[in-house]
């Protein structure tokens, strides 16, 4: 082969060795039988730290295939460090398409935002989980969150949205909303903004989520029923913005704020860097946009 | 009223090894009553306790509730699910040390709260409305109802426990030393505090204490244990007054006069 003859070490299809691709397959399978349920699974170490997307790098790296088309989010956006070098890395090690466009994508690895642009069928969403225990900060023991889980004993979570009320006045739970599947299992939805939890409900795509450092999978088929917790007098509700977005002008999408100089200058900004690309390409304005648009990097 | 016991236990025992926690106690319980337990430190108190309320599984023996729909269960034949959930509804544990009970960094509110959530409430306006009315029960302010039990003084920890574990109404109580490192002051109101609420709720409870005027307060009934055994039984006023076994004696007249 020309990788021994140029004497550099040579990786097996998308890094992992197949041994470990079948046994994360087996946790994700198991993962997607139980939805909502976090499956162990013996986690590798890979070539970058905890922290920074090792489960869902394990897990993409399990189900990628040559045919695929990759796209990498890092809250929202395509260009970012994370995002960058995830996806360089899945076209080095397994030489595959990868894509900016959401549409084009046939598994979109993320971490902390889901596409505005609506998945379809066929679609992988994978995510990256930093925590995937939702009651780890109620109750410490790991022994005990899971007989927790096992018996359905879910009163402490809303200990948590009752002290977010009595503090705040309202559930002041912005991201790594906690969800019930399927009316069993409460999950972590991973740090995204609580704006994405409706997109998770039933979503004809696939949804698979790797924590790395915490030795966890678990999935949400498509068309999982997903439901926020809430009280009754206290529903759940997605945040919303005053203004469209300064680029493009969308409205009810995720906007980031960015800073613009030193004097309290911001704008805000859609955090889906292709879905306001796309918007503009089509025409769009928002009020801080340049009259013409910058050429794509 | 029912002519039938709340708890049957009957030849209960656990070992640790070869060491005896609590050997052969057999007893029965019914609605409304109050039965304390005494006896040294290590005479197997807290052992009997916690087999009883299932924390432990005794060596041998049987317990067995009357439930709700006055059926009898046998206590160590239910699955963990249901006998959580018996923990958490129809009975409460009141710990000596108030950390063991509380969630010591969520608020009182959600303390008191959290076992009407656990059932299923789901309506924040009501689970508050019956946590201010709980702690004006338990003599603590309405407007403490969003500090952490962190900020609490130690009487006030013990009174939010209470408080937390009678909010679904329980049936049966369990206490280990409730009054135990509070000082005398302080013991006198949370006694009298119990004392109230067990007669309006109607309350059964089993307290385990070695503080003798604790258990002439509180109790009708008296259990005193020695070495893992019981080795005197009756009406409270009966055993204190008159005791029987010299061991009883022996601690009726270790009292200190005052």
């Amino acid at each position: 082969m020309t990788a021994q003859a140029t004497d550099i070490a040579t990786y097996n299809f998308a890094y992992l060795d197949e041994q470990t691709k079948r046994m994360i397959r087996r946790a994700i399978l198991k993962g997607i039988a139980i939805p909502g349920y976090q499956v162990p699974f013996a986690s590798r170490e890979m070539p970058m730290p905890y922290g920074w997307g090792t489960g869902g790098v394990q897990v993409t790296a399990s189900i990628i295939g040559p045919d695929d088309v990759l796209k990498v989010i890092d809250q929202g956006a395509d260009d970012t460090t994370n995002a960058v070098s995830i996806r360089a890395f899945f076209k080095k090690v397994a030489n595959v398409a990868v894509t900016t466009e959401t549409a084009k994508a046939t598994i979109i690895q993320t971490r902390h935002r889901i596409p505005e642009y609506p998945l379809t069928t066929g679609q992988v969403l994978v995510y990256q989980v930093p925590i995937p225990e939702p009651l780890r900060f109620l109750e410490p023991r790991e022994t005990e969150t899971r007989k927790m889980h096992a018996l359905e004993e879910y009163g402490l979570m809303h200990v948590k949205l009752y002290e977010d009320i009595a503090r705040h006045g309202r559930i002041a739970t912005t991201y790594a909303y906690p969800v019930k599947v399927e009316g069993r299992y409460v999950m972590d939805p991973s740090p995204t903004p609580k704006f994405d939890n409706p997109k998770m409900h039933r979503s004809p795509a696939l949804q698979l989520f790797g924590a790395g450092r915490e030795k966890r999978i678990y999935a949400l088929p498509p068309f999982t029923d997903v439901v926020s917790l809430d009280f009754e007098d206290h529903p759940f509700e997605v945040q919303t913005f005053d203004q469209p977005c300064a680029l493009c002008a969308a409205e009810n999408v995720y906007l980031d704020e960015v800073i613009l100089d030193d004097h309290g200058g911001h704008m805000f900004v859609c955090s889906d860097t292709d879905h306001c690309e796309k918007r503009r390409a089509e025409g769009h304005r928002g009020h801080l946009a340049p009259e013409t648009m910058e050429p794509a990097q | 009223m029912t002519d039938e016991p709340l708890l049957r236990v009957s030849a209960l025992s656990k070992f640790y090894g070869s060491r005896v926690g609590c050997e052969n106690v057999t007893f029965d319980l019914w609605p409304g009553e109050v039965l304390a337990v005494v006896g040294e430190s290590g005479s197997g108190k807290t052992t009997l306790l916690n087999c009883l309320s299932t924390r432990l599984l005794p060596s041998s023996g049987t317990a067995s509730y009357r439930m709700r729909d006055g059926q009898f269960r046998e206590l160590y034949r239910m699955s963990e699910a249901e006998r959580r959930f018996l923990m958490r509804t129809d009975w409460g544990f009141v710990h000596q040390n108030p950390a063991d009970g509380l969630r010591m960094t969520v608020s009182a509110g959600a303390n008191v709260g959290e076992r009407l959530m656990a059932v299923g409430d789901r309506h924040y306006g009501k689970i508050r409305a019956t946590a201010v009315d709980w702690l004006s029960r338990v003599e603590i302010d309405e407007d403490r109802i969003d500090d952490e039990p962190r900020a609490f003084s130690g009487g006030m920890r013990q009174r939010l426990q209470i408080a937390r574990n009678l909010v679904t109404g329980p049936r049966l109580v369990f206490m280990d030393e409730p009054t135990g490192g509070l000082d005398v002051s302080v013991q006198a109101r949370l006694l009298d505090l119990l004392r109230g609420l067990v007669t309006d709720l109607g309350l059964a409870a089993i307290v385990v204490t070695h503080d003798l005027a604790v258990a002439r307060l509180l109790s009708q009934r008296m259990m005193v244990m020695k070495d893992g055994r019981v080795v005197e039984s009756g009406l409270t006023d009966r055993v204190l007054d008159d005791p029987r076994a010299p061991y009883t004696q022996l601690l009726v007249s270790s009292i200190l006069q005052v």
